[in-house]
């Protein structure tokens, strides 16, 4: 079938298999591998994107699903000019990524939380990204990335 | 001032948060356009014999390219260590997901339909699903062996051991079997090209390694492949070298005339890539009421799996017996068996944790049986800091450690008197949330493997620098790291310097990265290679300025060479010597030999709450002190202690790696494996200590794995310290609600009788 989706501001249409998946659809269709997979359960959450605005977990998602919507993935979130957004400039100030893996699902993630609640506490920081697993940080510069990407002071 | 020891942000970031990684999946290399896709079918039984593999379906399925079995494989056999592990079943499985047949097709997505037509006839065998039915020997998994057991090591006991004992203890302390599971699973594409050489892009911790062994595999010489790491998604011990796939793929790939790009799936990696720790210990420690430990006896069980990798993690667990402990007779043995059960081999701390955790066990035992606090026994039985060096009854020769003082640290930052009269406090008014408090002193032993590491330092003609390391970095900031020492030592900014690695092209000798060896031995490679360069371009420099070598220096704050004592006369930029060197280069090449292993230690913390009703155990704090020497750059120093304390909780809590009794694995997916959130850790209280050793050129210990060796038994002994008013004395990792309420029912019920 033929799937339309507006990824980063750009309408990518192809002719695609009908199960294909929205992950799928990015990387090898939209050629933007920064989108990863980490499972086959929806729980690791490193395929994490924004789908019209919400995060969603693009390997559960059919790109037939997403037609006709607008997909932001990791390579949008900086502006043209290479601006970082401020959830990105805060994951590397607070080295709240190690081998990077995790890292675009959980920005995205964490830039959904931000947009629902601009200034969370460190545990709702932690509930907001239950979903999205990281094995080499224990979570803590993440947290602390996300606390500064929202404008508060990080005191720990 | 020196860029050393200041915190910068990491050079590797701006594309991971930008483009994210290039990891293999990603690769677009035109070497690879074309490339079929692959996925191996592995058996969903734990041990049976197979009667027949019937493909003609799979070949019949579309988009198929080929079927491959062993019967197809004309590789040699691999060597026995004890036993040989098939490059593909043949005869008989002996874990769920053990690789039986290749499948290669056009399109990713008819990988997974063609696999389920595979068609192979299983005759079950007797599973041998954990160390007990090893050690029965009722099913025997290798005929030419004699048992399950496939090494031992140490003892025998002597029964006089314990005889001046007033008080002896013992228990027997499971090490859950564990997965690494680091969030990129396994990959690896393989392309021929026209000039017969093989060049893998391998998801490894050790491009070199790897080359050595699939070369090896494939029976070729070495300088016929080349392996090429590109960015890596985390390791953690799991992904060291090339694993037998690589090699099959490799073969496929000459066999099919097309390049192959293989990635597992999340289930498959659960029960195929290597698991970790898997032992079972007896502890026995005896001593006098006054809180000293006369003797300690440790006993080693090691689940191998059914194909044993690693023998070495039974054997380094008996030499770390002691700890950080002065005992004055320490006694170990250990025996390796193999199961029906995915092989078992590196995981962060490997062999180490294991030591560990069965110390401050036996520790906390011992002071629980004389009624003593946990930390007065600690620091009565620790090795004096003027004892160093200090060799072990075990025959570990430790440099260096301050272990009352790390201890001591995270007793004050954590107010432990304060916690413990909270607790005695809760527990008079029956709280039943039970406040609990876990100490854990360790010592680890990092670049145990003293296998040296190469690097290469080249100044180019534009004065910028580019380094080449053997290490092999994989989250861990290694790349800033040995740029800010370039730095220091160089005069040059760190943006001006690029580190490479991983590519066995450009760095044909190495070894990598395991064992929190990097810094150690790859940075001081580094800082040998520099010291080189710099001799070199002194030479060069006081020919230009014609001076003797000896008038000449090195600005190291503003990069450039000069006359000593004339610093208003002409200098010279890296830039001009780099000229001056001509066609052979400035440059140095350095396989880096003398690195001895070096003894991390530290202390660590836990404070749990325990819902004496249902079970929940609740991580409050866990406040570390983590000492590998001094800092390079405190920032990534601080992850690695941070993501460790995150691994070694994980265990204490909630994950394991579990078979039924059939050996099914149950945890086999990320819905069903306890991988640990964020909402299930603490923020991390860190303290601070800095003891240089003297076996490197740079002072540093290993980092990568010493606050996963402290932290899971400080958290299970918080959770045992919450239960012990039940009578609780022990309860085995991980302490997930079921067992903690279990446990508790147990001691109430016992209670009532």
């Amino acid at each position: 079938m033929k799937v339309g989706i507006e990824v980063n501001g750009r309408e990518v249409a192809e002719e695609v298999e009908d199960r294909t998946l929205l992950v799928h659809f990015l990387r090898d269709t939209a050629g933007l591998t920064g989108t990863n997979i980490g499972c086959d359960t929806t729980s690791c959450g490193a395929c994490t994107v924004l789908l019209d605005g919400e995060s969603v977990k693009s390997c559960t998602v059919l790109a037939a699903q997403a037609d006709g919507h607008a997909v932001t993935t990791v390579e949008g979130l900086a502006d043209p000019g290479g601006e970082l957004h401020p959830v990105q400039r805060a994951f590397r100030e607070q080295h709240g990524l190690q081998c990077g893996f995790c890292t675009p699902g959980m920005i995205m993630a964490s830039v959904s939380l931000l947009e629902h609640n601009p200034k969370p506490t460190r545990d709702e920081v932690r509930t907001g990204l239950e979903g999205n697993l990281c094995r080499c940080t224990g979570y803590h510069n993440i947290v602390n990335a996300v606390i500064e990407a929202s404008g508060q002071e990080v005191d720990r | 001032m020196s860029i050393v020891g200041t915190r910068v942000v990491r050079v590797e970031d701006r594309k991971l948060i930008t483009t994210g990684g290039a990891y293999v999946d990603d690769l677009r290399e035109e070497a690879l356009s074309g490339a079929v896709h692959a996925v191996f079918v592995r058996s969903p039984i734990a041990h049976a014999r197979i009667e027949g593999i019937d493909v003609s379906a799979a070949l019949d399925a579309p988009g198929v390219v080929a079927v491959y079995t062993a019967a197809d494989l004309d590789l040699a056999p691999r060597a026995a260590n004890p036993v040989g592990e098939p490059w593909l079943a043949s005869d008989v499985v002996r874990y769920v997901g053990e690789p039986v047949a290749l499948v290669l097709t056009e399109q990713r997505y008819q990988l997974a339909d063609a696999a389920e037509l595979v068609d192979i006839d299983y005759d079950p065998l007797d599973a041998v699903a954990g160390i007990d039915a090893a050690l029965s020997g009722e099913t025997v998994l290798f005929p030419e062996l004699d048992g399950n057991v496939v090494q031992t090591h140490g003892g025998p006991f002597d029964e006089k051991t314990f005889e001046d004992c007033e008080v002896v203890v013992t228990e027997t302390v499971l090490n859950q079997r564990v997965a690494a599971a680091p969030l990129e699973v396994r990959g690896a594409s393989c392309a021929w090209g026209e000039d017969g050489r093989l060049t893998v892009w391998l998801s490894t911790q050790n491009a070199q390694i790897g080359r050595s062994q699939i070369a090896a595999g494939l029976g070729v010489g070495e300088e016929s492949v080349r392996v090429i790491a590109p960015d890596v998604g985390g390791g953690f011990g799991a992904k060291i070298g090339a694993d037998p796939e690589a090699v099959v793929l490799g073969w496929a790939a000459r066999r099919a005339g097309r390049p192959v790009r293989w990635t597992e799936s999340r289930s498959e990696n659960l029960t195929a890539m290597t698991h970790g720790r898997a032992q079972r210990n007896t502890v026995t420690i005896g001593g006098k009421r006054d809180g000293t430990v006369l003797a300690y006896r440790l006993d080693v069980v090691q689940d191998a799996g059914a194909y044993p990798r690693a023998l070495f993690l039974p054997t380094l667990t008996e030499m770390m017996a002691p700890g950080v402990y002065r005992f004055p007779k320490v006694e170990t043995a250990s025996r390796a068996v193999v199961t029906t059960t995915t092989p078992i081999a590196a995981y962060r701390g490997a062999g180490r944790p294991e030591a560990t955790a069965a110390v401050e066990r036996a520790m906390d035992l011992f002071a629980a049986e004389i009624g003593m606090d946990p930390a007065e026994v600690r620091r009565i039985n620790f090795i004096r800091p003027e004892e160093f060096p200090y060799t072990t009854a075990t025959g570990a020769s430790y440099d260096t450690g301050e272990y009352a003082k790390a201890l001591d640290g995270v007793l004050e930052a954590g107010g432990y008197a304060e916690l413990r009269a909270e607790q005695e406090r809760r527990r008079a008014e029956g709280d039943v949330v039970a406040l609990g408090l876990g100490i854990a002193a360790y010592v680890e032993i990092t670049g145990g493997d003293a296998g040296g590491e190469s690097g290469r330092v080249e100044i180019e003609r534009d004065g910028s620098v580019t380094a080449y390391t053997g290490s092999s970095p994989h989250g861990q900031g290694l790349a800033t790291s040995l740029a800010m020492l370039l730095s220091d030592r160089l005069g040059v900014p760190i943006e001006k310097i690029t580190v490479k690695h991983g590519d066995t092209d450009e760095v044909p000798k190495a070894v990598g990265t395991f064992g929190s060896r990097s810094l150690q031995l790859g940075g001081s490679a580094i800082r040998q290679a520099a010291d080189e360069v710099i001799a070199h371009a002194r030479e060069l420099a006081a020919e230009l300025l014609e001076a003797g070598a000896d008038d000449i220096e090195l600005d190291a704050e503003r990069g450039v060479w000069q006359v000593r004592g004339a610093p208003s006369s002409t200098v010279l930029s890296w830039a001009r010597l780099a000229e001056a060197a001509g066609d052979t280069g400035l440059s140095a090449d350095v396989w880096f030999a003398d690195g001895k292993p070096t003894f991390p230690f530290g202390a660590h913390l836990a404070v749990v709450e325990v819902d004496t009703e249902t079970g929940k155990v609740v991580l409050r704090r866990i406040i570390a002190a983590d000492d590998a020497g001094p800092v390079v750059n405190p920032l990534t120093f601080q992850g690695q202690r941070h993501g460790g304390l995150g691994q070694g909780a994980a265990q204490a809590l909630l994950e394991i790696m579990n078979y039924d009794d059939d050996g099914n694995p149950t945890t086999a997916t990320l819905a069903d494996y306890s991988f640990i959130t964020a909402t299930e850790l603490p923020d991390f209280e860190l303290v601070d200590m800095a003891t240089p050793t003297t076996r490197n050129l740079l002072g540093v210990k290993g980092i990568g794995e010493a606050a996963t060796i402290g932290s899971t038994p400080a958290v299970h002994n918080a959770v045992v310290d919450a239960l012990a008013p039940f009578g609780i004395r022990h309860l085995d990792m991980p302490a997930t609600p079921m067992r903690v309420w279990a446990a508790l029912d147990e001691a109430r019920k016992a209670e009532k009788k």
